[in-house]
């Protein structure tokens, strides 16, 4: 299992508890927890509409692959924080970070 | 007036698979019809955002890139020689009192029609923009999501924003234009092609043009028109460039727009129908597609084509109230003809 902090545009937190064998990513986490992502392309990194925000991401999670980089791209309002969910595995390097939503 | 007119049976708003195939089984019935994108080509989402990805559950193909499958629908509507009018927006639903309907676009086409189909998708592409306060106060005065006329930019302060293909394209081409250009990209190094970047590197070394790289748009202020951008970097120190355009060139990305103020009844974002025959809350009007909603609805291309087949049936009494349907396989009455 594998907890961590969810904020929505709000700036409501929510604490979620999820196992992490079961192969899921973050954007369909967060769908399954009742947050209305989008997520057009269902997972595909390609439509950039599971946009979230982690501070540090990069040293706590890895580096985001060329795909997402991509579609981070054609984000006007993406910065240095900046992730797509979908691109997330639900693991154990999740646990505690708090997770900013992007887009409703 | 300089209007464009057209008469059809079906004006099909949304040329995406489901609009296209809508054509097909219209045409079976002898209706002809429109189709209006503002997409400049079209296969909706497929073309525009997964052109080359394969596609596993369209029936009767194991595997088909979505390109592919746009340009057999095309090829297979043919017959039924539809028009097209591309690259611009519905704007405008109107019913007259007759029962027949005017479909008006940005530009003013006007599409005089017995039948309007709404096959939107997940509405209307449009150029995706920054997060920025006023910014929309701007748009023509000085801010602009496309280049049209490159002309426009001689001689001006110019900033560009973004990091993709385009965004290189016109870096390199508005360079020699304009008197100073700036281009603003969020990243250390460009995801465009390897050699228009290389080439944007090499235009700033030579000092013509401004990079700013791991650096964003905070702000834009003006007077009427746009004339100050404000930029933050990832040191978090800001910067105030002094500009005649900003054009922020990060893609598109669907919208719902115009369809939310044509009274129809919206959930969510879609149009809510009924199954019987994907018809809305309007006589006349029909929605089919990602566009749509009811009890157990999948976004699928394949529940598209089965929903265009039912509202024609549908879409044919209303256009002909007078004339007997007859339903023929397409093995009995042949080749496809209008
Ligand atoms: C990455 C990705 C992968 C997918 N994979 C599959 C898959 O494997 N199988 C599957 O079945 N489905 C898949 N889908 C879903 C599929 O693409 C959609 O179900 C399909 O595109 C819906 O077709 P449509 O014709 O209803 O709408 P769209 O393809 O969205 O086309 C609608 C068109 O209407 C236009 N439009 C809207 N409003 C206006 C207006 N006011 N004026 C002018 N034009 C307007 C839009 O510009 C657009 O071009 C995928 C989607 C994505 C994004
Ligand atoms: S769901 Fe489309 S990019 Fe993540």
């Amino acid at each position: 299992m594998v907890k961590f902090t969810v904020e929505n545009l709000a700036g409501k937190q929510e604490e979620i508890e999820l196992p992490t064998d079961m192969n899921l990513n973050l954007m369909e986490a967060l769908k399954a927890s009742d947050y209305d992502i989008q997520a057009t392309c269902g997972g595909m990194a390609l439509c950039a509409t599971c946009h979230v925000a982690i501070d540090n991401h990069e040293e706590v999670i890895g580096e985001p692959q060329d795909a997402e980089m991509d579609m981070l791209d054609t984000l006007p309002d993406a910065d240095f924080s900046s992730r797509l969910a979908c691109q997330i595995p639900i693991d154990d390097k999740l646990e505690g970070l708090l997770i900013h939503l992007k887009t409703v | 007036m300089d209007q464009n007119k057209i008469s059809t049976d079906l004006c099909i708003i949304g040329a995406g698979p489901v609009g296209l195939f809508a054509v097909f089984e219209a045409g079976l019935l002898k209706m002809r019809c429109h189709l209006v994108d503002v997409l400049p080509q079209p296969g909706g989402q497929l073309s525009e955002i997964y052109p080359k990805k394969p596609i596993y559950d369209i029936p009767g193909y194991p595997e088909v890139k979505a390109q592919d499958l746009v340009d057999n629908l095309i090829k297979q509507i043919e017959p039924f020689n539809p028009g097209y009018t591309l690259g611009e927006r519905v704007e405008e639903l109107t019913k007259h009192d007759d029962g027949t309907f005017s479909v008006t676009t940005t530009d003013q086409t006007v599409i005089d029609c017995k039948a309007v189909v709404i096959a939107g998708g997940l509405g209307c592409f449009e150029p995706r923009k920054p997060a920025l306060a006023d910014l929309e106060t701007f748009e023509r005065k000085g801010v602009d999501y496309m280049v049209k006329d490159p002309e426009k930019y001689k001689d001006k302060k110019i900033v560009i924003a973004g990091g993709g293909d385009s965004a290189l394209d016109w870096t390199i081409f508005l360079a020699e234009l304009a008197s100073e250009l700036t281009l603003v990209h969020r990243n250390a190094t460009f995801r465009g092609a390897p050699d228009s970047a290389d080439k944007v590197f090499e235009l700033a070394k030579a000092g013509k043009i401004n990079l700013l790289l791991n650096t964003n748009l905070s702000a834009v202020r003006g007077n009427g028109v746009i004339q100050e951008v404000d930029v933050i970097n990832k040191e978090k120190e800001h910067t105030t460039i002094s500009i005649d355009n900003l054009i922020p060139l990060f893609g598109l990305s669907p919208k719902l727009g115009p369809i939310a103020d044509w009274n129809l009844n919206i959930d969510k974002n879609a149009i809510e129908v009924n199954t019987f025959d994907y018809s809305t809350n309007i006589e006349g009007i029909y929605a089919i597609g990602d566009i749509n909603t009811y009890p157990g609805k999948l976004k699928l291309i394949l529940c598209g084509f089965h929903e265009a087949a039912l509202m024609c049936q549908s879409a044919f009494k209303f256009v002909y109230p007078d004339k007997k349907l007859s339903f023929k396989y397409t093995t009995v009455s042949g080749a496809p003809t209008l």
